[in-house]
């Protein structure tokens, strides 16, 4: 049996070149429109950035808040772009989806979205944005080549949104040997937080003094 | 005398630079293209390999060409967007002369006539002042092909000695230094050693935003345990999660390379064997850095000495390792210095010619390699040969059927040949695939000696800004309007396919040059029907020499993907060979025809040379009238001077304009606040452009990047200082002062990319 090949995002790796944004604007299906975005996540302090494409959730929220029940999933899995005779172009799915993934075109009163490019991948090609993809922060291959490959890293698919735990068909690279952790809010709460370098402070502009640090 | 065509609506309206976007056959989704064409990327030294889709005479997109080994359907932005620049409404297709009195500046005029006005023109000002009132300036961007037969042409056709080419700009510190150190002028080892390395030093390249593709190999050498150390005074996306970022102030890095190697000599991170049976000169170098301690080093470079310390102790440690760099070292007023510095720490640890064990410069342009390998730079003949060198002009010589003594001497710098117009020496020009104007330094010096020339043509696609002040314009090819070769970064020497037909009266340029020496009645030499036949030629000329092109054939490039020089057609006993070409350089017991087998090194004695480097300030250190220092580079949606990718809508878009990088600390001392208007003046010249506020800088520099024209051309402030040996100007270091702005006046004129 041929692996199957998978989907992984590693924002460790991304230099922010925006090459799979261009390359997916160059994608037969959809000319012109990129499914995908790059984000600064602060300019000012960093040039970290991140890729962001559809993380086709096994349940989808787009889906669950469609009213016209216009998106679908595919057999194998995928989130599809949503059906344009049905699409009413409400924009649930936009507002609902944790990840930030749909856009909605205005000029088009639809909502499009990454499908993986099953264009691509059901004739044995990879998707385009993880073809170009220059520094592999977008890879798509076998779990078995992931685990070769990627010794500082391990492949993800669960997510937490408050309570609601999503799963993934597209899997996200976290540093290997760390479990999931979750933010107890009360860490950023007292005024000396015990233990780490946390300097969390939500409820001043302050910086919070942290114990043992200079 | 010529004068430059203003800016109007009309010259922009017809020359652009507008923005090509998707459209037509580029957008239709039901649109099977005719052909997918394998060719290569047509803008950086990486030469990624790419597929472009054809319909009729027009690209209409592109294919990742997942096969091929370099870059395995890997593209950055400029990749993907490059067929944008084929059927573009701002492209040059017929023969243009400068006319005054049309609003638009120019009048198309029939191709011959073109080249006869060119023809005597030249004829009149070489009979008036002799042959070398007539200079060549050319671009690295051609073919190895075009770049030989320009050589040729300079030399044999027109006789003059002054030709040089916009390399200068780029990879001869490199060049210069590795000419020093190891007797060639290439990368030592192809890419897949990165990711074997044990430490990956990368000394002042934005590898990210100027070789994109090369960051999948550092990336790949991280995953495999290797700590990563990043030299610039940016904090650059590569830098971002590297293991070690040192910050250096611009301009110290030979004081960097000194510290290092007082460190390892301080805690014997040596390679005793490998210095003593493989290199000569260790001890003068020792001896040279004994004074360079860690708290000088820290002091000069403007480390923190610990990181100092932290480095050496990587590198010096290392069992394998990569050490590569790029202009941010090279391009200073002691760039070649900053070089040998870097490979004395490659040669004091011996690694280097084994697998994982590396060292390169990263080639800036397309063809940097290639193009400076077989006669367009002012001191160099086919085959990295010496122009000065007897044999070496005599084996040119008898190849281009002339006598040695006709063979022009050396010639001077591309910036040297400019202020030879100033001086009366150079009274007319010709200019290929160079764009002066907007790339060297000092823009309105070069703007002067434009001005000044008596006759000036220019070949290019588009009307490249100092294209504006040509009195002739001739229509050149795109890339993907022609086949040829060109050598990677690596050294892989791989072909360019044609995909479609030069529109209109636009000629593949060896074409014009050889109509050109028709019409001078010098056309012997200058006959070729096809670049294949001028590669021929190319492989027996460079046979023999360091760059040996001999064995290579399209054929087999083709067949294996590239294939590395130094290629020879035979073997040491002159026997006919098939060379499979050489990836790695310098691997023990390797033969080459300088050492012949007397070790890896190309030296008569095989043996690598150690450099003294000393450590000197900038020509233009800051003082309390220009306190803050200027660096410059690129953006990874542009290249160059900009004349093909400010046409690219969508890559013009993700990047319109040159942002002022400045700390905090600095723009809270002048007032200024992220977005502002912001001038940088220098002692040459002053520009306006948005700031962008950023804790990814130094505090005591500002970065802008150079690939806009005219108003927004930071090279109207850089400074024309030149290394003295490789003679690049000093891009990376001048002193400017900073004071927030008005709104300047072209923001509402021009177009972002105008």
């Amino acid at each position: 049996m041929i692996a199957e090949m998978e989907f992984f995002v590693d924002p460790h790796r991304c230099i922010g070149c925006h090459a799979c944004e261009h390359a997916c604007a160059e994608c037969e299906t959809h000319k012109g429109q990129s499914m995908i975005h790059i984000e600064y996540v602060d300019r000012s302090t960093s040039v970290q950035t991140v890729p962001v494409v559809c993380m086709h959730c096994d349940s989808p929220t787009c889906a669950d808040v469609c009213p016209a029940d216009a998106i679908k999933r595919s057999a194998d899995g995928r989130v599809m772009t949503a059906r344009k005779p049905r699409c009413i172009g409400c924009s649930n799915c936009v507002l609902a989806c944790p990840f930030g993934v749909p856009k909605m075109m205005t000029e088009l009163e639809l909502m499009m979205k990454c499908d993986m490019c099953y264009d691509r991948t059901s004739t044995g090609r990879k998707p385009m944005c993880a073809t170009v993809c220059p520094s592999e922060a977008l890879f798509f291959a076998t779990r078995a080549e992931v685990e070769l490959r990627r010794g500082r890293s391990r492949p993800s698919n669960e997510f937490k949104f408050g309570d609601q735990t999503i799963t993934t068909k597209v899997n996200m690279m976290v540093p290997r040997g760390r479990t999931q952790t979750h933010l107890d809010v009360t860490a950023a709460m007292h005024e000396k937080p015990v233990g780490g370098l946390m300097a969390l402070n939500i409820l001043s502009n302050e910086p919070i003094p942290v114990e043992g640090a200079s | 005398m010529t004068i430059e065509a203003p800016t109007t609506s009309e010259l922009l309206a017809k020359f652009g630079p507008l923005r090509a976007y998707q459209s037509g056959d580029r957008l239709d989704t039901s649109l099977d293209p005719d052909r997918l064409v394998k060719t290569h990327c047509c803008f950086c030294g990486q030469q990624c390999g790419i597929q472009l889709k054809v319909k009729g005479n027009s690209v209409i997109g592109f294919e990742p060409w997942t096969e091929f080994p370099f870059n395995k359907g890997m593209l950055c932005p400029k990749g993907i967007r490059r067929y944008l620049q084929n059927s573009h409404h701002d492209r040059l297709t017929s023969a243009h002369v400068r006319d005054q009195t049309r609003p638009d500046g120019f009048r198309a005029v029939p191709y011959p006539e073109a080249i006869g006005r060119v023809a005597s023109e030249i004829q009149r000002i070489q009979s008036t002042y002799g042959n070398d009132a007539f200079g060549v300036l050319g671009g690295a961007s051609m073919t190895t092909e075009k770049c030989y037969l320009l050589g040729k042409f300079a030399r044999v056709c027109l006789k003059t000695r002054y030709i040089d080419y916009n390399g200068r700009l780029c990879m001869v510190s490199a060049g210069a230094a590795n000419k020093k150190a190891f007797g060639i002028d290439r990368a030592g080892n192809p890419s897949s050693d990165i990711p074997l390395a044990d430490v990956v030093w990368i000394g002042g390249a934005n590898v990210a935003e100027c070789a994109p593709i090369t960051t999948s190999y550092i990336w790949q050498a991280r995953e495999n345990g290797a700590r990563i150390i990043n030299v610039d005074p940016r904090i650059t996306p590569l830098a971002r999660t590297c293991d070690l970022v040192l910050p250096i102030k611009p301009g110290r890095d030979a004081a960097l390379y000194a510290g290092i190697l007082h460190l390892m000599i301080e805690n014997d991170w040596l390679d005793h064997d490998f210095i003593q049976n493989h290199t000569v000169g260790f001890d003068v170098v020792a001896a040279s850095v004994k004074d360079w301690t860690p708290r000088k080093t820290a002091e000069v470079t403007g480390i923190a000495e610990k990181a100092i310390r932290q480095a050496a102790e990587w590198w010096g440690t290392a069992k394998t390792s990569y050490l590569m760099h790029a202009r941010g070292m090279e391009q200073h007023s002691q760039g070649v210095m900053h070089v040998l510095g870097a490979i004395n720490i490659v040669l004091a640890s011996g690694r280097i010619g084994r697998p994982g064990c590396g060292y390169s410069t990263i080639t800036g342009q397309g063809n940097g390699q290639g193009g400076r390998e077989h006669g367009q730079k002012c001191d160099q003949l086919p085959g990295a040969r010496d122009i000065e060198n007897p044999e070496h002009r005599k084996h040119i010589a008898a190849i281009w059927g002339v006598r040695e003594e006709e063979l022009p001497h050396a010639g001077v710098d591309c910036y040297e040949l400019l202020r030879k117009v100033e001086t009366g020496e150079i009274r007319g020009l010709l200019c290929w695939s160079f764009n002066p104007f907007v790339s060297l330094p000092d823009n309105d010096f070069v703007r002067r000696m434009l001005e000044k020339l008596e006759f000036f043509v220019c070949i290019d696609f588009f009307l490249s800004e100092t294209g504006r002040f040509a009195d002739v314009v001739l229509p050149g090819s795109q890339h993907e309007e022609d086949e040829g070769t060109v050598c990677s970064t690596e050294g892989r020497v791989i072909k360019i396919n044609k995909a479609v037909d030069p529109p209109g009266d636009a000629k593949q340029d060896w074409r014009i040059l050889q109509d050109i020496a028709g019409a001078l009645g010098r056309e012997r030499g200058f006959t070729f029907d096809s670049p294949r036949a001028i590669f021929e030629e190319l492989r027996r000329a460079s046979a023999g020499g360091v760059a040996d092109y001999s064995g290579i054939t399209y054929e087999k490039i083709e067949d294996r993907q590239g294939i590395f020089w130094p290629c020879p057609a035979t073997d040491r006993e002159g026997q006919p060979v098939d060379h499979p070409g050489t990836p790695r350089l310098f691997e023990p017991g390797s033969w080459n025809p300088v050492a012949k087998g007397a070790g890896p090194f190309y030296f008569p004695d095989g043996k690598a040379h150690f450099n003294l480097a000393s450590y000197a300030p900038p020509t233009e250190d800051v003082d309390d009238d220009y306190p803050v220092i200027l660096t410059t580079g690129r953006t990874v949606n542009m290249f160059l001077s900009g004349n093909q990718t400010r046409r690219i809508g969508p890559l013009v878009d993700q990047y319109p304009e040159p942002l002022l990088e400045l700390h905090p600390v600095l723009a809270q001392k002048h007032g200024i606040a992220d977005t502002d208007w912001v001038t940088v003046e220098s002692r040459r010249g002053a520009i306006t452009v948005r700031c962008q506020v950023v804790t990814t800088i130094r505090p005591d520099v500002v970065f802008v990047p150079y690939h806009w024209s005219g108003a927004k051309s930071i090279n109207r402030v850089t400074i024309a200082a030149q290394d003295p040996i490789s003679k690049i100007p000093e891009y990376k270091v001048c002193a400017v002062r900073i004071r927030k702005a008005e709104e300047p006046e072209y923001a509402k004129r021009l177009e972002s990319q105008q």
